[in-house]
């Protein structure tokens, strides 16, 4: 019997890929990222395969790119492998066709995840790996993570047996992230796997000149039909190599595998058959209702592609009348799902060959499940079997939704409990980071590994990026769990932060007589007032025992400040009685020892210090026999919110989005713009409170608010009546608008309590040099009163935009932000460039979104940023792909360009109705794209609209249709370092050199930073990133300067933090350039380890030091006689150490590595002063030959 | 006969009696050498501090979990699991191995902290990885006006006692001139367990930055000027308290060596002159503390040393002597 650990699918499988192999070449993308970060780590970390060499592992640009250095590796004769998932395994199609093609052994692992259609979804099913089963890779089903471990080895043994190239996935999340306790292989377990016969077989297939070949030849008609069918026999080989691989296998470990695996009763009539993680829900299903005596079974798909016919009916029982077939994917337009489709057509042969044991042909229908990790349960299975055994059954359906437009949908009625008595299922909810799941995975690790239990643990996270809930599932119990589903009926619930008993229904999962501990600031004689009604009651109800601690003040007495971990872990332990009291304890140090010990003493012994004093600050609360609670439970949303926020936006805000059925949601993944207004998530303990008497109108405070959470206006003071008392406001200094009042005004549930405004406040007290004009005070202590100046606020008019001056920092700052209250982290350094530019240009924008940070917290449901005006206008918002954003963007630029033309033709035949003077205005009025001319041009479209309605023609709809587009509107294309630099590079390039009106938005954050900081190509050098652990040894590449290559770009590089008035202008320049302008924006982030308070203020020194040069490249100066190139930053001022050693990105390379730190720094000190030698230069540049000069050069 | 320039502290013979004191000289292998090459008798290694450790410590583990388990697509949180985070005393532990194996003089590790905490656990490190001798810096800036005085020193003797009891080597305790009684505190000190005192710690005085309106602690490098508070007090602690005396603070030139020699000092330690003018102005105080012995036709260290403390000294009410006052003119000695 193998060692036992406790790993994730990821890591179970990327064990074994990293032993068999000597190139890994990757690119990160949720749900796989993981097992190219491990393999990654155990490089860096000097760990061999089992050849003895330390694999190669390489971050690409894309997926696409990762294929091709793949193919390049297997045809360099290495052993090779890649992780993906989704549109990343998309983009490695094409290679894919070609690796097959040329039968070279590989295997990929595939994390299967959603694919992108009417939306995204990071999330688990099986519409990635579908979309490659024509490629003529073989595929293979992991559905546990023990699977995924042997499944790894199965395929790579298989792979050069075969040649055949095998795909191995497992599901995303549900497999993938599920932590749980495996028998490992050891190194000769997989070493009696790989026959090194067979590697030196492929190594002498190899590209080589020494014994050369050539391959990838272009084929004509007469041959290549043939040369395609020469590889049938490998393929004809595969199945029978796939079982006796398997059955190798199982002398080995005793894990016997077949290409399907039955289970349930032997004379069965009604069978399912899945593939995937559904299989330990169904298989739960099935031995229960065996158990009620019902002839039900299911069938495990192991082996996809080659489809073995027989061995699908070898497998099947003789019994068998009806079959479901469960797809976790879906195809619309087809005739069925694509598994469904194979067992027909299987079936179909094999009783046609009089290979089946049944007469005539089995009932066979085909349903959908688990799309995007909605949850599969047992229950679900049962309605699939009641539904076989009905006389007229769906032949096509759904299971797990409420389909109440198409009616595909089945009914679940029985609530099929599988979950036994001797298994404990505990549930935790946890604040995103305070280490609650940390913990979990701690304790699945104690429990897996010390003892005779199996341990599962299951997380649930948030969409949102600071103050996110998480939800951790475990469960612990003598056999191996299979539960592939989410505890419902808990027989321990915790919950960690107090205020979530607010927002949901916390104990909802609880069974009866369940024990929940809870996180409290409230002792257990004075608790009990302090809960909502609905939680007294369902204490009650359920026979509940309830306890309760005070983790954060066990906290901070040990010096751990928030982290309360440790103290709720060490809780759980005593009160769920897994393992006896002192075992207990020492099993929580131990594995905090191991867990912790690289980080320090005092570490480990104020987390020791906080193990010691939890249990003696454990109290039981005496349940009262009535709830008497004054409050109740807050509603997700306000009852004066839009319709659709208050039916569908509130069902998914309090957790209760599966209830919504398929008539709630949008046909074609269109949903309504500025909801997030109406989520109140009141996550910041203090918040920012104006003191008018210092305040000096500089408005930075609201430029740099990420949130749109602090906000001036300017107004007339006849406003102001009806203001409630505790309204601010003062005397607006201006010689432009006299006789105008300004207030600065915090929302104060939206609002992180980041405190970024305050660090860039300058304005301080006279009196008391630490009171500034804004200061953090306890939300709880102003809660009250700001709800209603804000409201207030809100109330107040906007100023008229025509009168303002938008280009300044002030001018832009009276302008209503159509950006607001977004899911992104507290300091966030992107948001306030998005958020400026919805204020100078948000009426009239469309925005381009490539996939990163930005299209996450821009259109992450349940709710999503980006709103609307008084007039309903703001930004339209569309997130396509990562990899085609800026093509996105320049397609929205024909159409928008088009149909300008398109209007401008319909309005010329319509000319006699409209007028002369009209038609004349509006064609003048086109390129207006300045305040006044703009308004203008809509009155004249409103004019035009009220003369059209009343023309009964088909043109004069579908003029009124588009001439909302003769007014100007801006094309945005934003997005990250990530897209702009790597993977999106390709495109943005084109569009560069496309010259046509686009307005780009790069927020460089320098890494990767949506899916945990890989390095990016915009990485600077010596930076500590994923992938680039030992500091990033290359140089940033200077996007800047490429664009600037063109001479037809606008290219400017902003830095608002650093200088408030060049970053506005930047935007103004590049929205008046009439052709394509980048901003390359400096974004601070929390992958830069850096206190994000300070965030703001930080910026400064990324320019003093010259490590962030500001700069506008405007193709249009040179007309004027002036340098197209002008630095708006002056010469570094100070070293690059001082402004790096503020930041643990560049900090922790010099404390790990001092030698390899002091040489990269060296290099990026030089890097700084050779790149400001070279722009000084530029700036003096002349770029174009001058007319006079011009004919001299011709004339000689 | 050339002047036998020998002086013994803490227990230890050094060849004479100029030795760096703890500065960002002194915390590298590179410049550690120079200063050997330039004749230092014994070096005070740059300081390891407490709160240091733990900051240090506490941040690489919120670094490695910084946002950790809480958005689906960063799981792992957003840096590279590191193998070592190099937290603790490892990097000042290889300074002291590295300064044993490469230098001929005594290594004196040195120590900064005010509590009583487990990073006192590091002395009893530093001599297993060879220091000679800890030199202990405590420096209290007690704000909070219930902190009685007693409450102050009582500290300061914890800590020694507690250090002292981990280690076998010798242990020198630094400290400020803020006490009320400098006698008692010292004799109490060495009572502790402290083999030697080191006077005076010179705090960081923060400065206010104008422009900024912010409060700045920096660094300003002491002059000569600052020996008298040192002198004052050598001479009045010699032969009252047992234990070496080291001066810190103000020495500069060869006269200041010499004045601190004469007043009662074992040794005499320079960092801001050598910070000012390099390892090169030690080899000149050197020379010009020679120069001086033999020019008086004094035979060795050993002979001048002390000889004008306030035992010795022919002014002994000079040393005691606080502010001006007119100098008191003796016509007729009393009756006996």
């Amino acid at each position: 019997m193998g060692r036992v650990v406790t790993v994730d699918g990821n890591e179970a499988a990327a064990s074994v890929a990293f032993r068999t192999n000597e190139v890994i070449a990757i690119y990160p993308i949720t749900p796989s990222s993981p097992m190219g970060e491990l393999s990654d780590e155990w490089s860096a970390k000097g760990r061999t395969n089992i050849f003895g060499t330390i694999p190669e592992v390489v971050e690409m640009q894309s997926e696409a790119g990762a294929a091709g250095a793949l193919h390049g590796a297997l045809q360099g004769g290495a052993m090779a492998t890649s992780f993906t998932a989704s549109q990343g395994l998309l983009l490695k199609i094409p290679n894919m066709y070609k690796i097959a093609g040329e039968l070279i052994p590989s295997v990929i692992h595939v994390a299967a995840r959603s694919l992108a259609t009417h939306a995204l979804s990071i999330f688990g099913d099986h519409s990635d790996v579908m979309a490659t089963r024509a490629t003529g890779w073989a595929m293979v089903a992991s559905a546990s993570v023990q699977e995924a471990h042997d499944m790894a080895l199965i395929s790579q043994s298989a792979t050069l047996q075969s040649r055949i190239p095998f795909l191995h996935f497992f599901d995303g999340f549900r497999t993938s992230h599920e932590v749980a306790k495996i028998e490992e292989l050891s190194d000769d377990d997989v070493r009696a796997m790989i026959d090194d016969e067979l590697v030196a077989a492929h190594r002498l297939r190899r590209l080589n000149p020494d014994a050369p070949v050539i391959r990838g030849t272009a084929q004509n008609p007469d041959v290549f039909f043939q040369a395609r069918e020469a590889c049938n026999p490998y393929y004809f080989a595969v199945a029978d190599i796939v079982q006796s691989t398997m059955d190798r296998f199982a002398d080995l470990t005793g894990r016997q595998y077949r290409l399907f695996d039955y289970v349930g009763a032997p004379d069965a009539d009604r069978v399912v058959i899945l593939m995937g993680s559904g299989i330990g829900a169904a298989e739960e299903a099935v031995e229960a209702l065996v158990a009620r005596g019902e002839k039900v079974g299911i069938l495990k798909v192991r082996l996809y592609r080659p489809f073995s016919a027989e061995a699908l009916i070898a497998a099947l029982p003789a019994s068998t009348r009806s079959i479901a077939v469960l797809d976790r994917t879906k195809e619309p337009g087809a005739l069925g799902e694509p598994l469904y489709q194979d067992i027909i057509t299987a079936i179909s042969e094999q009783t046609a060959a009089g290979n089946v044991a049944w007469d005539g042909f089995p009932r066979i229908i085909g349903g959908r499940y688990g799309l995007s990790s909605k949850e599969f349960t047992p229950s679900m299975v049962a309605a699939v079997f009641v539904e076989l055994d009905k006389d007229d059954p769906k032949v096509h359906f759904t299971v797990g939704i409420v389909d109440d437009v198409t009616h595909l949908s089945l009914d679940v009625t029985d609530d099929l409990n599988t979950e036994p008595d001797d298994v404990v299922r505990a549930v935790f909810f946890g604040l995103g980071a305070d280490g609650t799941v940390g913990a979990n995975k701690n304790s699945v690790k104690i429990i897996g590994e010390n003892t005779a239990l199996f341990a599962q643990g299951h997380f649930v996270y948030d969409s949102k990026k600071s103050g996110a809930i998480t939800v951790s599932h475990l469960r612990f119990g003598p056999r191996p769990i299979k539960s592939t589903y989410e505890i419902t009926r808990a027989n321990f619930v915790a919950c960690h932060q107090f205020n979530f008993l607010e927002k949901m229904a916390v104990l909802e999962v609880a069974q009866e007589g369940a024990t929940f501990l809870l996180n409290s600031p409230f002792g257990a004689d004075e608790v009990w007032d302090k809960l909502p009604l609905e939680t007294q009651q369902t204490i009650i109800d359920k026979n509940i025992s309830f306890y309760v601690v005070d983790g954060v003040k066990v906290a901070r007495d040990v010096g751990l400040g928030g982290r309360i971990n440790t103290i709720l872990q060490t809780c759980f332990f005593n009160l769920a009685g897994i393992l006896p009291p002192e075992q207990a304890i020492s099993e929580i140090k131990e594995a905090i020892q191991k867990t912790y010990g690289k980080f320090g003493q005092t570490v480990l012994d104020r987390n020791f210090a906080a193990v010691d004093a939890s249990i003696a600050a454990l109290e039981k609360v005496e349940v009262p026999q009535a709830a008497t609670s004054a409050f109740l439970r807050p509603a997700p949303v306000p009852d004066t919110a839009p319709d659709f926020v208050q039916r569908v936006t509130a069902m998914m805000i309090a957790g209760k989005g599966d209830l919504l059925p398929v008539s709630a949601l949008p046909v074609d993944g269109t949903f309504p713009t500025g909801t997030t207004k109406f989520e109140k998530r009141s996550i910041a303990q203090d918040i920012p409170i104006w003191d008018p008497d210092i305040c000096i109108d500089c408005a930075k405070c609201a430029l740099v608010c990420p949130h749109a959470a602090i906000r001036m206006k300017v107004y007339d003071p006849s406003f102001l009546a009806g203001a409630p008392e505790t309204f601010l406001s003062k005397e607006y200094r201006s010689r432009e608008m006299p006789g105008n009042l300004l207030t600065i005004q915090v929302a104060p549930d939206d609002c992180t309590g980041c405190g970024v405004c305050v660090d860039i406040c300058p304005a301080k007290s006279k009196e008391e040099v630490k009171h500034k004009s804004i200061n953090m005070l306890p939300k709880s202590d102003h809660l009250a009163t700001e709800q209603v100046n804000f409201d207030f606020f809100l109330a107040l008019p906007e100023p008229d935009r025509t009168e303002v001056r938008l280009d300044t920092v002030k001018g832009s700052q009276m302008a209503e932000p159509l950006f607001e209250f977004s899911g992104a982290c507290a300091g966030c350094g992107e948001t306030p460039y998005i958020k400026l530019m919805t204020q100078m240009f948000g009426d009239r924008v469309s925005i381009a979104n490539a996939t990163g940070c930005s299209s996450i917290y821009g259109g992450n449901l349940p709710t999503t940023p980006y709103t609307t005006n008084a007039d309903g206008r703001g930004p339209s918002w569309a997130n396509s792909l990562f990899e085609d954003n800026a093509e996105f963007g320049l397609g929205l630029r024909l159409a928008q360009d088009q149909s300008v033309e398109d209007a401008k033709v319909l309005v010329s035949r319509f000319a006699g109705e409209l007028g002369d003077e009209l038609v004349e205005g509006l064609f003048a009025g086109v390129t207006d794209i300045d305040e006044i001319g703009l308004a203008a041009q809509r009155q004249r479209i409103e004019h035009a609209k009220k003369i059209l309605v009343d023309i009964d023609s088909t043109e004069a709809h579908r003029l009124l249709a588009g001439i909302d587009t003769l007014a100007h509107k801006s094309i945005w294309i934003v997005g990250g370092d990530g897209w702009a630099y790597d993977i999106g590079f390709g495109g943005l390039d084109h569009v560069f050199a496309s010259g046509r009106n686009v307005n780009i938005l790069v927020l460089d954050t320098e890494v990767y930073s949506n899916t945990g900081g890989q390095a990016s190509k915009a990485t600077p050098r010596g930076a500590v990133a994923k992938f680039a652990a030992g500091g990033k040894p290359t140089g940033k590449k200077d996007l800047g300067m490429i664009a600037q290559a063109y001479g037809n770009v606008y290219v400017a590089q902003i830095a608002v933090g650093a200088n408030n008035t060049q970053t506005v202008k930047a935007f103004a320049e590049a929205e008046a350039y009439p052709g394509t302008s980048l901003i390359i924006a400096y974004s601070q982030c929390i992958a830069h380890g850096i206190d994000m308070e300070t965030g703001m203020s930080h910026q400064k020194d990324a320019v003093e030091s010259g490590y962030w040069p500001l700069y506008r490249f405007d193709p249009t100066a040179e007309a004027e006689g002036k340098h197209s190139f002008h630095l708006d930053s002056r010469a570094p001022k100070i070293p690059f150490m001082d402004f790096a050693m503020q930041e643990a990105r560049y900090a922790m390379l010099a404390r790990t590595k001092p030698e390899e730190a002091e040489r990269l720094f060296d290099l990026a000190q030089d890097d700084i002063n050779n790149r400001w030698h070279l722009y000084e230069q530029l700036a003096e540049v002349d770029r174009v030959v001058a007319d006079d000069d011009e004919d001299e050069e011709v004339r000689a | 006969m050339s002047v036998d320039l020998t002086t013994r502290y803490l227990g230890l013979d050094l060849v004479h009696p100029i030795v760096p004191s703890a500065s960002p000289m002194t915390g590298n292998l590179a410049s550690l050498q120079e200063l050997e090459e330039a004749g230092a008798s014994a070096v005070v290694l740059w300081s390891l501090f407490e709160e240091q450790i733990e900051h240090d410590e506490q941040q690489a583990l919120a670094l490695a979990e910084l946002h950790a388990e809480s958005f689906g697509e960063a799981v792992g949180g957003y840096f590279p699991t590191l193998e070592d985070y190099n937290t603790g005393p490892g990097e000042y532990l290889k300074l002291i191995r590295n300064a044993k194996e490469h230098l001929n003089i005594p290594v004196i590790a040195s120590l900064n902290g005010t509590s009583i905490g487990g990073w006192l656990r590091y002395g009893r490190l530093m001599e297993e990885a060879g220091a000679d001798a800890l030199e202990l810096n405590i420096y209290m800036i007690p704000t909070d006006p219930r902190t009685t005085g007693a409450d102050v020193e009582q500290q300061y003797l914890n800590l020694v006692t507690t250090l002292k009891g981990s280690i076998s080597i010798p242990l020198a305790v630094k400290v400020g001139p803020f006490f009320s009684s400098i006698p008692n505190m010292a004799t109490r000190l060495v009572e502790a367990g402290a083999d030697g005192l080191v006077l005076f710690n010179r705090f960081y005085q923060p400065d206010i930055d104008l422009d900024e309106l912010a409060v700045q602690p920096n660094l300003r490098l002491s002059t000569s000027d600052e020996l008298r508070l040192p002198l004052r007090w050598t001479a009045i602690l010699k032969g009252q308290v047992l234990g070496s005396l080291a001066v810190t603070s103000g020495v500069h030139t060869a006269e200041d060596v010499i004045k601190l020699l004469l007043a009662g000092a074992d040794v005499t330690m320079m960092a801001s002159a050598l910070l000012k003018h390099g390892p090169e102005r030690l080899t000149e105080a050197l020379d010009g503390l020679r120069l001086w012995l033999e020019a008086n036709e004094y035979e060795s260290v050993r002979q001048m040393k002390g000889s004008m403390s306030q035992a010795s000294s022919p002014d002994p009410e000079a040393f005691e002597r606080g502010n001006y006052m007119k100098t008191l003119v003796t016509f007729a000695r009393p009756m006996r």
